[in-house]
């Protein structure tokens, strides 16, 4: 995009077809009293070179993981992230494209999107992906709302178990529909949700349940309790799973859901600060793809038969349906989308799933570790993925501080959450074995 | 119990039994749409208001309502069209049919046209 400023002839032109004569004439609505007579409080204009020297002095001032060693997840992860990924995606024709408004001259970019929805549904084991959503958070929301169309019911039903902030973004989303959220407490000394222990619920008016998996102390939940209430009661079972578990667990499709969504920036995104990241959404069956939100991309043959993409079902979109479209969302998260394609096919199948195992067989290994310090417990008797809940009288918020001198990022003190003396630690496989030694020798040295 | 044929200015048919109404779409409204890929169906027991969307028709780039014509409760739907939409296309007043509705009382046809009416009135179309 060129900038073009204004010049003093054109601001004439502007004024005088406005029919005033100074741009001050414009704001007489403004009382005289309440306009700003001296300059505002500024600091003094930089050169170049000077506005160079101070952004940097103030980017030193950040933490990053180039510099130290995180165990922190609660929703973002540090995996390892292939450099090839970083090469893709600075292509022009993918970096400065936007949502394609004009999608089928763009077939490079359906193209990627086709791809990244093959995957999601091999890795998902469902029927259909759409073209990625915002984040997992708002993922789930519109499942939430898809399950409510679909079903015509208005009760969704959310594990206390589920990500808090998640928690909060489906609320966010259905506070002003016609549809009630009800909340299944979890086990105390699990950690995970029992759906049948507790008789709150009126199940018959039951949209969808939802299940997160793994939670989000990082346990993993039995889903075929979930999927056993849901079936009874006519609901949706919707899963909102982590990617990187996929590669070890069963499929969402084969334990039965019919809605799974889920965050992707474990597949290649960098954490930064929180995103971009992008979600995904991916539905069971053919006919509950009319009401799935966001854009479809399709394969289809030109008018010489030759493979092409375009995007498809747009009648359930709001360009088209209006105020009867599944959602409002009329784009997508292309470049994280493509990003997730390009790391899953980069790792392939063996890759993947040494992610998983590695993540797996690190994060328990640092729970043993851990747990051999005195004074701290593992409070949930569920099994761990990648990330575990550690109990103990201490000021994690402190500890975390002087963590932070030794170039550790420690985990997520969870008071906030209103669990004083838990803290939730997340390991990938980006971490080493030594690393995680002298993390937890310096941790019992802090605490004792 | 006679059945009586009636058509609405949006290209609706009615088929009158009493109090239970058949409702499809006319030859010439399947025509307009084009080739039908879903039908979007309400559920039987929904309560319809006159004139309040009762379906939706979707075609290749386009998706029309069906409004339906009077008040009352779905009692039935034509769920052959959640496999074959095509149905309405091929067989617009007869397989293809969407909905039954019954009515409160007797169903009021005044203001409806009859076949030659309505074929009258697609001439001025």
């Amino acid at each position: 995009m060129r900038y073009l400023p204004l010049t003093e002839e054109e601001r004439q032109e502007m004024l005088q077809s406005l029919g005033v004569d100074k741009i001050e004439d414009l704001f007489t609505a403004i009382p005289e009293e309440m306009r700003l007579r001296t300059d505002l409080d500024l600091p003094a204009p930089l050169s170049e070179a000077e506005l160079i020297r101070h952004f940097t002095e103030l980017a030193n001032k950040n933490n990053d993981l180039k510099s130290s060693v995180s165990f922190l997840g609660a929703g973002s992860y540090d995996h390892l992230v292939p450099s090839v990924i970083k090469h893709l995606v600075g292509r022009g024709e993918f970096l400065t494209a936007y949502t394609p408004y004009q999608p089928e001259i763009t077939q490079g970019v359906l193209q990627s999107i086709f791809e990244f929805q093959t995957l999601i549904c091999q890795l998902t084991g469902m029927e259909a992906a759409n073209a990625s959503m915002y984040d997992g958070a708002s993922a789930l929301a519109e499942a939430a709302l898809m399950a409510c169309a679909a079903t015509r019911r208005e009760l969704v039903v959310l594990p206390s178990s589920l990500h808090p902030e998640w928690q909060d973004v489906v609320r966010l989303y259905l506070e002003n529909q016609d549809v009630s959220i009800a909340y299944l407490p979890y086990d105390e000394n699990t950690g995970i949700v029992d759906p049948k222990a507790f008789d709150g619920i009126s199940w018959s008016e039951v949209a969808c349940v939802v299940v997160q998996q793994p939670n989000f102390f990082g346990l993993l939940e039995n889903v075929a309790s979930f999927k056993q209430i849901a079936e009874e009661s006519g609901a949706l079972l919707v899963m909102a799973v982590d990617p990187i578990s996929l590669s070890l667990l069963k499929s969402p499709g084969e334990l039965g859901a019919d809605i799974v969504v889920g965050d992707g920036q474990s597949l290649g995104s960098a954490m930064g600060f929180g995103g971009p990241s992008l979600g995904f959404f991916a539905t069971s069956s053919t006919k509950l793809i009319r009401r799935m939100p966001g854009r479809v991309v399709g394969e289809t043959v030109d008018s010489e038969g030759t493979r092409g993409f375009v995007l498809t079902l747009q009648t359930r979109e709001q360009h088209i349906r209006r105020e009867k479209a599944t959602s409002n969302i009329c784009s997508n998260q292309a470049l994280n989308a493509l990003i997730a394609a390009i790391y899953l096919s980069v790792m392939g199948k063996e890759g993947f799933r040494d992610v998983g195992y590695q993540s797996l067989q690190k994060a328990n290994y640092m729970k043993g570790r851990l747990l051999e310090i005195d004074g701290l417990s593992s409070p949930f008797s569920a099994p761990s993925f990648r990330e575990f809940v550690i109990q103990g009288a201490v000021d994690w918020d402190e500890v975390n501080m002087r963590l932070a001198e030794h170039g550790f990022v420690g985990g997520l003190p969870l008071a906030r959450f209103g669990l004083p003396e838990m803290v939730l630690f997340s390991v990938t496989e980006a971490r080493t074995k030594e690393e995680i030694d002298s993390f937890v020798n310096l941790l019992r040295g802090l605490i004792s | 119990m006679s059945e009586q044929l009636r058509f609405t200015k949006e290209h609706e048919w009615l088929l009158v039994k009493g109090n239970i109404i058949r409702v499809g779409i006319s030859d010439y409204a399947q025509n307009e749409l084009g080739d039908i890929v879903f039908v979007d169906l309400p559920s039987v027991g929904d309560r319809v208001e006159e004139g309040e969307g009762i379906a939706a028709l979707e075609s290749v780039k386009a998706v029309s309502d069906v409004y339906s014509p009077v008040a009352g409760e779905v009692v039935a739907v034509n769920e052959a069209l959640e496999d074959s939409p095509e149905l309405v296309n091929e067989s617009p007043l007869d397989e293809g049919w969407i909905v039954e509705i019954e009515v409160e009382g007797v169903a009021q046809t005044g203001d409806l046209m009859t076949k030659e009416e309505y074929e009258a009135f697609l001439k001025g179309v």
